[in-house]
């Protein structure tokens, strides 16, 4: 399974990677593009939404089903991924490179509590 | 993601190829069957610009034989069989319940007066071999499930064509056919029908050489499809699908399928009554998002003459737009701006007349 090791991972399929500065940067998984199919539309939260770990902040739909995005970690959007928006197939074409948004993280321990990438591939290949 | 059946999925005889072929498997109607083999929209866009095929063979084709046959067919269906007057023609009909409720809709063949072959619904199948069975009790017929039929479905503007590269020695009994017209090829039927909203033939060969016919099919240059395109061709296409846009809850005259009931002579048949006695408060449309993102079937959709919902709803890859079906309030009209209830948020959508796309160009 395509899932990076220096990336954290919720059960709910999507990635978190802490960046140089701080902040935290949001996608979804290899394998959740994979289970979606084909991306055409996303629904990103606005800058300066606060968020709470686990709380439904995002909608990525393909021509299949929509499906809802959740933020891993508490914290605070400070940016939106337009080229993403603008090309939502790009998550089907790398989805550890088109990011949805990133976070000002309430608490950067919480990302301890998300799962590393070999468990985050048992809990995908389980389904 | 699908639903997990409890029993054994049903498989067709192209299982294996489609395996082979790396195809993603889901449920649909008890049958395991291939939803895309990589990616839907190029299996779309294949369609439209050039040739794809399905397996359809969880559809399930019903021989009709004996004296009686057209008579129990006029007395069956809401359409009238009695247009069929040139073997091999065909035609689209509801199979309606007594209060006008759609069990199903079909496709029927006419070989001969006393032959004919009926395809329905997978979903439907057993409910209506056991409808056809009790309405047969008094007319002299014979009714034969083909469960040893492959049916393998070739469409798009070169379909034809590629499938006669791939079998040049059926061009002779092929190339005359009209839309809705089929023949007999050997041991196959060959018909011009379909239901993606492009020219094309359904081929119904059987089981044991429905794999060499996909795989020499898949030579000739046609890109294997999947169930996901047949629902974005189809609503495109401006079909409607059973279980989904109609069923035996509604009658046809509020599932946009008016123009498939053969009600003005004297023919009587099962829920003819009910449709002449309704003033249908409902009818189906068109949708066209006019902004950003993709409409589902069960949203919910506000106008200014009460409430609809939506029945299919897509992104389509064609026109790039949300599409859908909508049953709306009967005094909604073409051309009105409508409201569609997507997850809280307002959305502004067109109401327009079907079919949204045929023959690879966009009528919306």
């Amino acid at each position: 399974m395509n899932a990076p090791t220096n990336l954290k991972y919720a059960k709910s399929h999507e990635w978190a990677k802490l960046e140089a500065d701080r902040s935290v940067t949001i996608g979804i998984s290899d394998h959740a593009q994979e289970a979606l199919g084909d991306i055409v539309f996303l629904e990103l939260p606005e800058v300066g939404r606060k968020l709470k770990a686990g709380e439904e902040c995002a909608v990525v739909e393909s021509v299949k089903a929509a499906s809802d995005i959740y933020a891993p970690i508490s914290g605070e959007v400070v940016a939106v991924n337009q080229a993403a928006i603008d090309a939502p197939d790009s998550i089907n074409q790398d989805a550890y490179a088109a990011w949805l948004f990133k976070l000002k993280p309430d608490n950067i321990a919480e990302l301890d509590a998300l799962l590393g990438a070999a468990d985050y591939a048992k809990v995908a290949e389980s389904e | 993601m699908g639903t997990n059946s409890q029993r054994t999925p049903l498989t067709t005889a192209l299982h294996g190829s489609h395996v082979q072929l790396g195809a993603k498997l889901v449920d649909f109607a008890g049958w395991d069957m291939p939803i895309h083999y990589g990616s839907q929209i190029e299996e779309h866009h294949a369609v439209r610009r050039d040739a794809g095929m399905f397996d359809v063979s969880h559809m399930l084709g019903i021989d009709l034989n004996g004296p009686g046959s057209q008579a129990y067919l006029r007395h069956l269906l809401a359409n009238d069989v009695a247009k069929l007057t040139l073997p091999g023609k065909a035609l689209y009909s509801c199979l309606l319940r007594e209060d006008g409720g759609v069990i199903d809709d079909l496709i029927v063949y006419y070989f001969g007066p006393e032959h004919y072959r009926i395809v329905v619904n997978a979903g439907t199948a057993d409910k209506d071999l056991a409808w056809l069975r009790v309405q047969a009790d008094h007319y002299d017929i014979r009714l034969t499930p083909r469960r040893d039929l492959a049916m393998i479905a070739v469409q798009g503007p070169q379909a034809r064509e590629k499938f006669w590269q791939a079998y040049p020695a059926s061009r002779a009994a092929s190339a005359a056919l009209t839309p809705f017209q089929a023949s007999f090829d050997g041991d196959w039927l060959v018909a011009r029908t379909g239901y993606t909203g492009e020219d094309g033939f359904e081929i119904a060969a059987p089981n044991e050489q429905a794999a060499a016919v996909w795989a020499r099919l898949h030579a000739a240059g046609i890109a294997p499809c999947g169930l996901g395109c047949r629902d974005t061709l189809r609503l495109e296409a401006g079909m409607n699908l059973y279980g989904q846009d109609m069923d035996e809850t509604v009658t046809p005259l509020e599932s946009g399928l008016a123009w498939t009931l053969a009600t003005k002579d004297q023919r009587d048949f099962i829920g003819k009554a009910a449709l002449l006695a309704q003033q249908p408060t409902r009818q189906l449309c068109g949708l066209l998002l006019q902004e950003r993102g993709v409409l589902r079937a069960h949203q919910a959709v506000q106008t200014s003459h009460g409430d609809g919902e939506i029945t299919s709803g897509t992104f389509s890859p064609t026109l790039e737009q949300g599409i859908a079906l909508a049953r709306l309030p009967a005094a909604v009209t073409i051309g009105d701006i409508v409201e569609v209830d997507i997850r809280g948020k307002l959305l502004k959508a067109k109401v327009v007349k079907p079919p949204f796309v045929r023959n690879g160009k966009a009528l919306v």
